[in-house]
């Protein structure tokens, strides 16, 4: 399959890889998919509290090339969002900016959750009760 | 020029300056033509152009000749007679002439086949074919190390057991199964014993006589011959073997394959096999130092390496490895000046990681980390140091990007994790 030129840059060149302690409070955690699936994305977040900004943004991917670029494109575009613009992105955005194929739409999804994840994680450390996960099946570890 | 060769000179100065990119290792997918095959195929479409089956003028006789060559070089390489010779257009159809053919033939002995779950799916899905008209089949599993156990076929073959298929060499682990063996307890019983070859013919010796085979399916494609044409070899004594024909037609290769020869593409075919009996001690043995090499300069190198299959009982030239926490496409991605396969499901139609792997009880997660190596007749022992280092810098900084490493290192059992399933 041949990918998008978007798609090579991002893996051959992730933003923002890494890790945050994820046992600080200023930093939200998500983790989704499954080992057995094929793909699995950490993405963190750094929030400022005050300004509700998303100062910080880093992620590690176990996947394909797709499921790599749409994480670090993730990173990216959350960077400098507050929490409630981040969880405006929708993963046909991703889809779109990385001329993703139809069988790899599931990689923007994933990406899509992982964002959400990270919030609600960071949420819940701020004390807001969070409802159980939108997407079903899909929870951070 | 249409296919660029490139040449690159790693900056690190580590001796792979003159290889030509990309670097075909892909061999067990299909091999490139031999010159030497070409060389004799090319009079075949020009002067010798005419119809085998043309009884009556020279340019038939040409042809035909050339068909008969091929034939008994064929025959040859596996220890048959011209007579057991059928040709087809590639393994697949030999697979569905050799299982339909005889299903129909036998259908009066009995309906119940046995194969196994790793074989491929030319086998597989002509035996699914077969249940939807009312056969019995008994898909044998495999061990953890890709071979079925005999005592497993033997419980299995019962009073209405007309066939048993199993393949000589796997396709994505490069496995040899007990051929020998399957094929003396298939005579005991009085049951035939079909095996595709595809993968094992020319590559490591194969003899119908000593291992017992009533059927055998030959390709062209995987041993430096061309693609499109194939061999099915048909036992003709002790005992005699009669398949019903799946197609019709003029009535050609005794009946059992009807349609007008592929002339140059059976040339090329038998020119392969007439090669590959010539030099395959010594190609087993430089393929299998090969392979070997590849192997320690990969495993060497990086810990949570794990090979899948056994070694002991294998195709010289095959490697099939899983490399823990990195995810298959992405890693072909990485090696994209190198041309390998993956079992992981991105890399697949059906989005399921290779059936072949999960047979051997390796976990899904395994099966998606997978890459097969399939070493060929044209490779080089530099191309070979090339590949592992490029593997292993690629597995690096995958690992680096993979959340699943991190933990590992973290000392998280990654089984104890609660994964939320797609």
């Amino acid at each position: 399959m041949a990918y998008s030129n978007k798609v090579i840059d991002h893996y051959n060149n992730p933003r923002n890889v890494g890790s945050l302690d994820k046992s600080s409070s200023e930093v939200g955690t998500g983790l989704v998919g499954a080992p057995e699936c094929g793909d699995v994305m950490k993405l963190q977040i750094k929030v400022n509290r005050e300004t509700q900004v998303i100062e910080e943004a880093k992620f590690k991917t176990f996947g394909c090339g797709s499921a790599i670029a749409s994480s670090s494109l993730a990173t990216e575009w959350v960077k400098g969002k507050t929490v409630d613009e981040a969880l405006a992105i929708k993963n046909t955005d991703i889809v779109r900016e990385l001329s993703l194929p139809p069988v790899k739409i599931h990689c923007s999804v994933l990406a899509e959750d992982a964002i959400r994840a990270a919030i609600r994680d960071w949420k819940t450390k701020q004390g807001e009760p969070q409802p159980a996960p939108a997407t079903a099946g899909k929870t951070t570890a | 020029m249409s296919t660029e060769v490139l040449t690159r000179d790693l900056a690190e100065g580590n001796g792979h300056a003159d290889v030509k990119l990309p670097i075909y290792m892909d061999n067990h997918a299909t091999t490139p033509v031999d010159p030497r095959v070409l060389e004799e195929m090319l009079p075949y479409f020009t002067d010798k152009f005419g119809n085998s089956a043309s009884r009556n003028h020279v340019f038939g006789w040409t042809a035909e000749e050339g068909v008969e060559q091929a034939r008994e070089r064929i025959a040859r390489l596996i220890g048959a007679t011209t007579k057991e010779i059928v040709f087809t257009s590639g393994a697949t159809e030999s697979d569905n002439l050799a299982i339909k053919g005889a299903a129909e033939m036998y259908r009066e002995k009995g309906n119940h086949v046995i194969t196994a779950v790793t074989e491929h799916k030319a086998v597989l899905d002509t035996c699914k074919r077969l249940e939807k008209y009312g056969y019995r089949v008994t898909y044998l599993p495999v061990q953890k190390n890709g071979l079925i156990d005999l005592d497993d076929l033997k419980r299995a073959i019962d009073d209405k057991t007309i066939l048993v298929t199993i393949m000589a060499a796997n396709n994505e682990i490069g496995v040899l199964q007990p051929v020998a063996e399957i094929g003396k307890l298939c005579h005991e019983r009085g049951v035939l014993f079909h095996s595709d070859a595809t993968q094992a013919v020319g590559k490591v010796p194969m003899d119908v006589q000593k291992m017992n085979i009533d059927i055998m399916s030959i390709s062209g494609h995987k041993m430096y011959g061309p693609k499109g044409v194939g061999a099915l070899y048909v036992r003709r004594k002790n005992p005699r073997v009669q398949l019903a024909a799946i197609i019709d037609g003029g009535g050609h290769e005794r009946g059992m394959r009807s349609g007008t020869l592929n002339v140059p593409g059976i040339v090329g075919l038998g020119k392969a096999c007439s090669i590959a009996q010539e030099e395959m001690p010594a190609e087993i043995k430089r393929l299998g130092g090969l392979r070997d090499r590849l192997k320690e300069r990969i495993m060497g190198r990086l810990d949570e390496v794990f090979v899948n299959g056994t070694m002991e009982h294998r195709l010289p030239n095959n490697l099939n490895i899983s490399f823990a926490y990195v995810e298959g496409e992405s890693l072909l991605m990485g090696i994209n000046d190198i041309a390998v396969s993956s079992g992981s499901a991105c890399t697949s139609a059906t989005l399921e990681p290779s059936y072949v792997l999960k047979a051997l009880g390796t976990g899904d997660d395994l099966a998606h980390s997978s890459i097969r190596f399939g070493i060929g007749r044209f490779n080089t022992e530099a191309e070979v140091d090339y590949v592992a280092d490029r593997v292993v810098e690629t597995v690096n900084r995958l690992r680096e990007l993979s959340p699943l490493y991190e933990m590992a290192k973290e000392g998280i059992d990654l089984a104890s994790v609660k994964w939320a399933a797609e």
